[in-house]
């Protein structure tokens, strides 16, 4: 327990924040991503591409329809989510490992005005970017098929930004006490990929066991796919408000905390 | 611009425990502006805890530090702003090509677009880094990366340098190097502050140095004085039976300042080399004594080091 209480020293002070400096940072990343972006792409959008392809127009032919929708329609805009969730999550754990513990990257920052509460917020604008950006190149791959029915999906970006931000927070506290990069597998076995299996992207919620049915709703992705997939086919309802409020109020609550625990791991 | 003879670091019982063990044991020292400090040490000593302290990377445990004279943790963001680290390891952007680095670099000191691509300039030509500044930094020699580093933390023209082991892992040449232009910036003015293990890094170096030893201040003065006070000029370095060489120096305490013991040799430390080299020749051929080797040679701060703690530098 007095463990605990290290990693989260300082949780109720103030962060040290100088926004300026926030965007220095958030710009750095920025830019070595303009050079490595070529690559990058292909890991990340390759693979939701694959499984529009092997689920939507494969599986989705012997799956007549879910909620009056054609396969494809109820996968396509989920997948939108799924993407930019994997990657802000890669970015934040094995990305941000690597700044922080191989190239020491995080420790050059400091030693100038920039204080570690901006470096860590600098990554999680990063990350938000970066979810954001590659949840909507995916978005564009969706139109292409024409499986976008309604304008409504140009403000997608809204529940993208903050569920991305949610993984990049989510992401720093996991690296935050990760002790190599194996222990990332952990993260993406036990966490990651069942949200991606079981909440909402391939079949209604509705359809797990009673029992557990609770449990999509405690994760941001469920939230998510709850306001994009209305978006995306123009079936938007009151309810996305309740998801965006949801949403709102993980990432207000839980956004001290990566801030903390990466400077209580690096700065002793 | 720091004035002349005014302090620009001090520390007062400075203290840093990390859990149970204490690196650094309540020591004092000041850094006075236009000076080049070292705290030299073995590895391990607590040089770069003291250093993270004072570019406000670690809190310090207790004590008193300040530096400019205003308190390191209250005005972290101000002092640092005055202040260019060069760290043990190098941590620059690998992906980004050298000139980037410096450009990035100067964003966190909100320096402006136009003034740091001229800084950087300048800085490139100082460092002799100009051919290199389009190449990606992850395809560097060691040497050249260090350059960069050293480059790196003079964007923001620091009032104070903070150099910590600047040259270790570097080979003979790319070190002269770095020292060449290190003695140029303290030409220039700049204060700064050094950790090595190198004694002779310090004694190319430094105005005044402190010597550390586990968290404690052992020694301090100029170069030039601690050889003299411990050590006198020059060392006589004999290597003969170890049964029978202490009688070898039989007589001649006038002559000798110290001496010690390392492995298999006999050092006598002295300010009259030629004349205790005769004497000891003249007792080696009546005591029958077969001299191995016999070889003067002038004093280092490595032997200071050796005599105050009896251990070597590089362990």
């Amino acid at each position: 327990m007095e463990k605990r209480g290290n990693l989260l020293r300082g949780i109720t002070t103030v962060p040290d924040l100088s926004w300026p400096l926030v965007l220095r940072v958030f710009s750095r990343n920025l830019k070595v991503f303009r050079k490595t972006w070529k690559a990058n792409i292909m890991f990340n959008f390759v693979e939701p591409l694959l499984y529009l392809w092997a689920m939507g127009f494969g599986l989705g032919i012997y799956v007549t329809q879910i909620n009056g929708l054609s396969y494809i329609e109820f996968l396509a805009p989920a997948l939108i989510a799924s993407s930019a969730m994997f990657s802000t999550t890669y970015e934040m754990t094995y990305g941000s490992f690597t700044r922080m513990g191989y190239q020491k990257t995080f420790h050059g920052m400091v030693a100038t005005p920039v204080s570690m509460d901006d470096v860590v917020m600098g990554e999680i604008l990063y990350g938000t970017f970066k979810g954001v950006l590659y949840g909507m190149v995916f978005f564009l791959v969706v139109a292409l098929f024409g499986l976008v029915k309604s304008p409504w999906a140009l403000l997608i970006p809204v529940p993208l930004a903050l569920m991305v931000m949610i993984f990049a927070i989510l992401s720093l506290i996991w690296t935050s006490i990760a002790p190599n990069y194996d222990s990332f597998g952990y993260f993406f076995t036990l966490f990651i990929s069942p949200m991606f299996l079981f909440a909402g992207v391939f079949f209604p919620v509705e359809n797990l066991p009673s029992g557990i049915r609770f449990l999509p709703w405690l994760t941001p992705l469920y939230h998510a796919v709850e306001v994009i997939r209305p978006m995306v086919l123009g079936r938007v309802t009151w309810s996305v408000l309740a998801d965006l409020a949801w949403l709102v109020t993980f990432a207000a609550v839980t956004v001290r905390i990566p801030l903390v625990m990466v400077k209580n791991r690096l700065i002793q | 611009m720091v004035v002349k003879g005014i302090d620009v670091i001090s520390a007062d019982s400075l203290v840093k425990r990390f859990g149970d063990f204490e690196a650094v044991k309540g020591i004092e020292f000041s850094v006075t502006g236009g000076e080049c400090f070292g705290l030299l040490g073995p590895n391990g000593a607590g040089k770069t805890s003291v250093v993270k302290m004072i570019y406000g990377f670690s809190p310090i445990t207790s004590g008193k530090l300040e530096v400019f004279g205003e308190d390191i943790m209250d005005k972290a963001r101000d002092i640092k702003a005055k202040i260019g680290v060069v760290p043990q390891e190098d941590n620059l952007d690998p992906e980004l090509s050298v000139l980037d680095n410096l450009l990035v670099y100067a964003g966190y000191f909100r320096i402006k677009k136009h003034t740091s691509r001229q800084r950087a300039m300048e800085i490139l030509e100082f460092m002799d880094l100009t051919e290199k500044s389009d190449q990606v930094v992850e395809r560097l020699s060691g040497g050249l990366k260090r350059r960069l580093t050293i480059g790196r933390a003079l964007i923001n023209r620091p009032e104070l340098l903070i150099l910590d082991e600047p040259t270790t892992g570097l080979d003979p040449y790319a070190r002269h190097m770095v020292w060449q232009r290190l003695r140029r910036l303290k030409e220039a003015g700049t204060t700064m502050l050094l950790t090595t293990h190198y004694l002779e890094e310090a004694s190319q170096l430094c105005d005044r140095l402190i010597i550390i030893h586990r968290g404690e201040i052992m020694e301090q003065g100029t170069p030039g004085e601690l050889i003299e006070r411990h050590v006198g000029k020059e060392a006589l370095v004999l290597g003969a039976d170890h049964l029978r060489r202490d009688s070898l120096a039989d007589g001649l305490d006038e002559l000798i300042k110290a001496r010690h013991i390392l492995g298999d040799d006999l050092v006598l430390f002295t300010d009259h080399g030629r004349a205790l080299s005769e004497r000891i020749g003249e007792a080696a051929k009546n005591l029958g004594i077969s001299l191995d080797y016999h070889r003067l040679r002038p004093t280092n701060l490595e032997d200071v080091f050796l005599k105050l703690t009896g251990e070597t530098l590089a362990g």
